[in-house]
């Protein structure tokens, strides 16, 4: 195959796994390390495009400001390049990246006198946090219904889901989160990635991958019910 | 939590979901699950919220970084190119 077919083959991939973000995306590795290879800069185009948004989200776990999550973007890339040559394939081309970026986004916070993430990607659980308020429920005492609903969720306007502002609200509540559960909500359900590519992206455990994206889910659910009920 | 399908409470349901809809839930865990949800209004309002808020964050786009910081990138890439 020569260079330009390669390219339009990888380049029809990128388009048919941008299309589906509630998938996995499936590019071929092997053709992409061969066009980074053999220096194909569309190809690196297209690759920054696609995880650009994602890497910017988990560098924003471990630096405090989006310009220097910028900057662990770009060294990222830039480590990328240098390192394409000698990468293995032992992960994925992904994951690969993922890990570089980590590290390099760790060094960084660590410079920062930030310690926030440690404790929040290893530790998750650590802290409780209720899904639902307690006041929400009957108290675990009562006679007939103990942890019973005493105002139970009523169903949303169907309408209104589909609006603009309600996407807002998501939006909003989603960088309202902590950062380590931003990420896992970003990448599980806005890049549609599978919990095991966003365990091996964030260096987490599965369970705590779960936590973190149950927390996510949950304050964003309340943020919608909130938004809902104060509308009626 | 209890595995007993009698004694799982909404509010223990609640904490539930996510092992619930990963399928993550041991087999009688799940079960009981089920039985709850069917039997009350409440909580199958609450999973249907859950799913409901999964699709809304499925549909938002995502960010980028900024259009210089990719032109950066893309003239470091080159530098490489050139040096390698």
């Amino acid at each position: 195959m020569n260079r330009d077919c390669l390219h339009a083959a990888i380049v029809s991939q990128f388009a048919a796994a941008l299309q589906s973000p509630r998938y996995s995306r499936r590019v071929d590795d092997a053709a992409v390390i061969a066009a980074l290879r053999a220096r194909d800069e569309r190809v690196f185009a297209e690759l920054m495009r696609m995880y650009n948004a994602s890497l910017l989200r988990v560098a924003l776990i471990y630096v405090a400001t989006r310009a220097v999550a910028e900057d662990v973007v770009q060294e990222t890339w830039i480590g990328v390049l240098n390192g394409i040559d000698r990468f293995e394939g032992r992960s994925s081309l992904k994951t690969w990246i993922f890990r570089i970026l980590t590290n390099i986004a760790k060094t960084r916070g660590q410079r920062e006198g930030r310690t926030v993430p440690f404790s929040a990607l290893e530790r998750p659980g650590a802290v409780p946090e209720a899904a639902v308020d307690a006041d929400r429920f009957l108290p675990p005492d009562h006679e007939r219904w103990p942890g019973h609903w005493a105002s139970k969720p009523e169903p949303w306007p169907e309408e209104r889901l589909i609006a603009g502002e309600t996407r807002a609200v998501v939006e909003r509540a989603i960088e309202e989160l902590p950062p380590a559960q931003r990420a896992v909500i970003s990448l599980r359900d806005i890049e549609g990635w599978s919990s095991e590519e966003t365990r091996n992206a964030l260096g987490v455990s599965e369970t705590n991958q779960r936590v973190l994206l149950h927390r996510a889910r949950s304050k964003v659910r309340q943020a919608l019910e909130d938004y809902f009920v104060e509308a009626w | 939590v209890s595995t007993s399908i009698e004694q799982l409470s909404c509010q223990e349901l609640v904490e539930l979901v996510t092992d619930y809809l990963e399928g993550a839930l041991p087999e009688a865990e799940r079960a009981s699950f089920d039985y709850h949800i069917e039997g009350c209004r409440g909580c199958h309002e609450y999973v249907r919220q859950m799913r409901q808020t999964i699709d809304l964050t499925g549909s938002l786009t995502v960010a980028d970084i900024s259009p210089e910081a990719e032109a950066a990138l893309l003239a470091a890439f080159r530098d490489w190119n050139n040096n390698a």
